[in-house]
């Protein structure tokens, strides 16, 4: 976890904009009111490498814009308040719970979603390649984000022990159950497993 | 040597999972989509006295409201998609808004007043039974379903709810770990002579136990979008069966079959709560028709938690008697199912669990399903079976070492056979090699060697060792396939099998490519929107499509190669049974050079017309295949077939489960080292999904023994663990990540490609196997109820006292 982007830093900035969540407990955004010196709206987003401008609120979260700006679907909503990882994506290369992030906290920064997982040409990531040698999904909604972290954890450790690959899933739930498969997949794209 | 069948492949939907580009039921959007959020109930128990809407529906971007007075009335036993004379639970539907923006209709919701008149309430099935308890309902606790006849002796099924209280004396019993006698059930069956079976006990046992429901939380949330278009509905809706929905779902929007169209081409799980269309459907696709603009209603998690379904739990008493020579004799079994507010419970399913693991001489069951006002049950992931696994497990370890035998041995004295039975019906089944699992396991476990060991471990640390059977039936029959050849020789596969994540829609497709020799990659399946045009099929749960929809793709393969041979005897000469096939070619068998291509029948079969092209076929299908065959016709070759292929029985799903824990007496946690699952499943069709499903079920089976449970508040109804984090749903560090799986892979004789269902009993190998490995661990202590948590194990250790005998189901 970023440790600029933590849960209580952002449930402060929901608080401090003004827009506690209402009876819905689980809308994916609060409601905003742009009130005086309210931040600017419109901001550049650097999403899979590409920047974008985007009209987004003040207590907008990433997954929100994501999903719903700019129509990547392939980030999901398990449980949009941080415990199932469905919607991990990469900040600068870390991976993050996007629900849990507000959207002009990324500005700055360079996110990655499952979108910009694979190569330019289609050829999959070996994460990609390797979960679908292993049929690592099954009802495949918590899958791109294993997939996220997967990635960021490759990036840091190349050769993960199985333990370390545990680990570093540990914060994807899967309600099927495929731990063992997304693993395997993991230790197969590190190539520890043929 | 089959092409197919045993073979590993990739089905079609994986790399789109893997890349984010698979489309749920909310990734979809509609020109001019509205958004809708729902008011739900803060009350357990009540009804509706007004409803002020006038500020919502003056706000701007406010489109409508909808409430129960706009849908077809859904008086109990029913469950309504929006309450209001009858508010039942916590977190009921009772009014839903649509809106330019999901924001204001949040507000708009804020900004509804209800006024609600209270009810008592009940969230303890045995409370609600004893005298003077609450009710959920006002017309009382119980669902009776009832049968009568009808014209022509035709039985009319119903149900209806009926107010039962027990004797203080039955409640008293139940709690204290004796038979509830004078307590009326409303399901009750007896085969065989009971007393004379437990006077010729050598051993007998009894035992109180209780497991708690909890709910599914697919991760998926069951959003819905639907819009309308020239009298179409269009529906995409989350659902882990395909076919099986369209027949409700038109009922509940009163179109016909032929106008809708459901959208489902994946699912985020279901585990038995997505199974068919649920009452929600019809708020999305009612509102949307009302406003004619597309509509999204969207679900959070904690209106999945309460909306999706739960397992219904199970408290209960249980006596069996054996022989010193290990052989069952009788079994006495009493359950009080917690039915939340849909009243169903799935006893009748666990004591078909005891037939199949025990295969007494006699047995009485005795049954009876309550209403509380908790969140709707459901079947879930081996309903009833599963719910007995963990129970039943260690009860059949203490019999088994009071006598003096090897726990393995006792259960291949009495476990199901070929020749057994299963049920209260003592019904047949259509193979069972549970016998040739245990010896499997038993050598890929070490389990003699492992049994041996000691259980203190030094310090804090005790090792367990258990196992145990999961079952559930595992297949049904009467459903329909249907294949095309097309001119340009492909062997198009219609599959109205959902796609919940198991890949049944594609191993069964394999059958397809199997009983016509096509090799893959000449092969398309046409899967998850209706008009795709889908034959009808059942739903995708209860283990079943691996045994049911083999055999409806064999059936509409054999239509067509009849067809096949047929033309080419009327074009080529001779008879149709002179010819065969292979290599994409229909032939003479006793001249090969004499016959024609599979593309050159497609193109013959559309100059035929007729039954050829699909302009004529079979009267026996169902509507909705009809309906698809109407799609397809002049085509190509068209192959469409009831399920008729001839048999008996019950086709079991059997898994059995080994597993060693080491279990922390200080913390109450365990860790499972080892675990080896071996299926009694027939053929195994595609070996890496069989061990997906082996693993996942498993995963299941740890979350059903050791984690979760439903948990309400008994002075205010409220849930206490809406959310994931609180319902414990087994993470990987809650599992073992390296686990054994293996198959008997004897082929079951009446599917043609040999297997039967796994999904649901893997889940209760593990759950089985690990409640046995708990009381293994702690010197035989029967815990008796499922979940066993560590706080619980702590307690025992402690000497507290937190045992069944309490029997609360969903409270603290």
């Amino acid at each position: 976890m970023n440790s600029k982007l933590t849960r209580r830093r952002f449930i402060k900035g929901v608080i401090f904009s003004g827009a506690a969540a209402t009876s819905g407990a689980g809308l994916y955004l609060a409601q905003a009111q742009q009130g005086a010196g309210a931040a600017e709206r419109l901001v550049n987003l650097n999403i899979n490498g590409r920047t974008r401008p985007v009209d987004v609120l003040p207590s907008e979260t990433l997954a929100y814009t994501l999903r719903y700006k700019l129509d990547l679907t392939g980030t999901k909503i398990g449980c949009n308040r941080g415990e199932c990882g469905a919607c991990t994506v990469l900040i600068d290369g870390v991976p993050n719970y996007s629900c849990s992030v507000l959207t002009h906290n990324v500005k700055d920064k360079a996110v990655i979603s499952i979108e910009g997982v694979k190569a330019a040409d289609g050829t999959l990531h070996a994460v990609q390649a390797a979960f679908v040698a292993e049929n690592s999904p099954q009802c495949g909604f918590c899958t791109p984000g294993q997939v996220m972290s997967a990635v960021a954890l490759l990036n840091n450790n190349p050769s993960p022990t199985r333990e370390e690959v545990r680990a570093g899933l540990s914060g994807n739930l899967c309600r099927c159950g495929a731990y063992e498969h997304y693993i395997n997949g993991v230790l197969r794209a590190s190539g520890q497993l043929a | 040597m089959s092409m197919h069948i045993g073979r590993d492949f990739v089905p079609p939907d994986v790399p789109g999972k893997v890349t984010g580009e698979i489309k749920y039921a909310e990734d979809y959007k509609a020109e001019g989509m509205v958004f809708a959020r729902m008011l739900t109930s803060p009350l357990p128990s009540g009804r509706v006295v007004d409803i002020d809407a006038s500020e919502a529906l003056r706000m701007d971007g406010v489109l409508g409201i909808l409430t129960a007075d706009d849908l077809p009335p859904t008086p109990p036993p029913g469950n309504p998609p929006l309450a209001s004379e009858y508010v039942t639970y916590v977190g009921q539907p009772i009014l839903a808004v649509a809106a330019t923006s999901e924001e204001i209709a949040e507000s708009a919701i804020d900004a509804i007043r209800i006024d609600f008149e209270r009810r008592d309430f009940t969230v303890d099935p045995l409370e609600s039974l004893s005298p003077g308890g609450s009710n959920a309902y006002p017309e009382g606790n119980v669902l009776v379903r009832t049968r009568e006849e009808g014209p022509e002796g035709t039985p009319i099924l119903s149900a209806e709810i009926k107010d039962i209280k027990w004797p203080q004396s039955a409640i008293d019993a139940m709690r204290n770990g004796q038979s509830p006698d004078g307590g009326e059930f409303t399901t009750n069956w007896e085969f065989g002579d009971l007393d004379a079976a437990f006077a010729a006990a050598d051993e007998v046992i009894e035992q109180p136990f209780v497991t708690i429901g909890y709910p599914h939380h697919s991760l998926e949330a069951r959003t819905c979008m639907a819009y309308w278009e020239n009298g179409k509905c269009y529906f995409h809706g989350s659902s882990q069966s395909q076919s099986a929905n369209n027949a409700g779902l038109a009922r509940m929007l009163n179109i016909d079959l032929a106008d809708l169209v459901f959208i489902n081409e994946a699912t985020g799980g279901g585990f038995g709560s997505k199974i068919g269309p649920y009452p929600f459907m019809s708020i999305t696709g009612n509102f949307s028709r009302v406003l004619n603009r597309p509509v999204q209603l969207r679900i959070t998690r904690e209106q999945e938690f309460y909306i999706g379904s739960a397992r219904s739990g199970i408290q209960g008493w249980l006596k069996v008697g054996c022989t010193s020579d290990g052989k069952v004799t009788g079994v006495d079994l009493a359950i009080v199912n917690d039915g939340g507010a849909t009243g169903g419970g799935s006893g009748n399913s666990s004591a078909q669990h005891v037939t199949v693991c025990l295969q007494p001489d006699a047995m009485r069951y005795r049954g009876i399903s309550v209403y509380t006002n908790t969140t709707p049950r459901g079947a879930q992931r081996g309903p009833g079976q599963n719910e007995m696994a963990p129970i039943l497990a260690p009860i059949t370890d203490k019999l088994a070492q009071s006598i003096g035998m090897d726990r393995v041995r006792f259960r291949q004295i009495n476990a199901l056979r070929s020749s057994g039975y299963q049920g209260g019906s003592q019904g047949p089944v259509t193979s069972s090699f549970i016998s040739e699992a245990l010896a499997q396991g038993t050598r890929a476990f070490n389990w003699a060697e492992r049994e041996q060991q000691p259980r203190d471990l030094g310090g804090s640390k005790r090792r367990g060792i258990g196992l145990g059977i999961g079952y559930h039936g595992a297949g049904g029959r009467g459903y329909d396939g249907l294949l095309r050849i097309t001119p340009d020789g492909i062997l198009q596969i219609h599959s109205g099998v959902g796609n919940l994540g198991t890949y049944s829609y594609a191993s069964n497709a394999r059958t397809a490519a199997e009983v016509m020799q096509m090799p893959w990659e000449r092969t398309v399946i046409h899967r998850g929107r209706s008009d795709r045009h889908l034959p009808h099929s059942s739903g995708q749960g209860g283990s079943n499509t691996v045994f049911t929809h083999a055999r409806t793709n064999w059936v509409a393969g054999e239509d067509l190669i009849t067809k096949m041979k047929e033309i080419a005897a009327m074009d080529l000469g001779g008879e149709a049974d002179d010819y065969e096939i292979g290599g994409e070619r229909v032939f003479r068998s006793d001249d090969n050079s004499v016959g024609l291509t599979y593309a050159q029948t497609a193109q013959r079969a559309i100059q035929l017309g007729g039954r050829y092209d699909g302009s004529e076929y079979a009267d026996d299908l169902n509507l909705l295949t009809q309906l698809a065959v109407q799609g397809v016709q002049g085509t190509g070759l068209v192959g469409a077939a009831k399920d008729n292929i001839p048999g008996q029985g019950q086709p079991p799903g059997n898994i059995i489960g080994f597993v060693e824990i080491e279990l922390d007496t200080d913390t109450g946690k365990m860790e499972i080292l080892d675990y080896v699952g071996v299926a009694d499943c027939g053929t195994v069709q595609h070996p890496k999904n069989f061990d997906n499903a082996m693993r996942g079920g498993a995963v299941w089976g740890v979350g059903l023994t050791n984690l979760e449970r439903h948990v309400y508040d008994p002075q205010n109804g409220l849930p206490a663990n809406t959310g994931l984090y609180q319902s414990k749903p087994p993470t990987n560090m809650d599992v073992p990540v390296d686990t054994i799986s293996q198959a008997v892979n004897i082929p079951d004789p009446q599917n043609p490609t040999g297997g039967r269902g796994i999904g649901e009993p893997t889940q209760g190998a593990m759950a089985a196997a690990l409640a046995s490995a708990i009381t293994d661990a702690l010197d035989g202590h029967l815990f008796n109820s499922a979940p066993t948590t560590a706080d619980m194990i702590v307690d025992h250790l402690a000497g507290n006292d937190y045992t069944t005998k309490s029997l609360k189901t969903n409270t603290f």
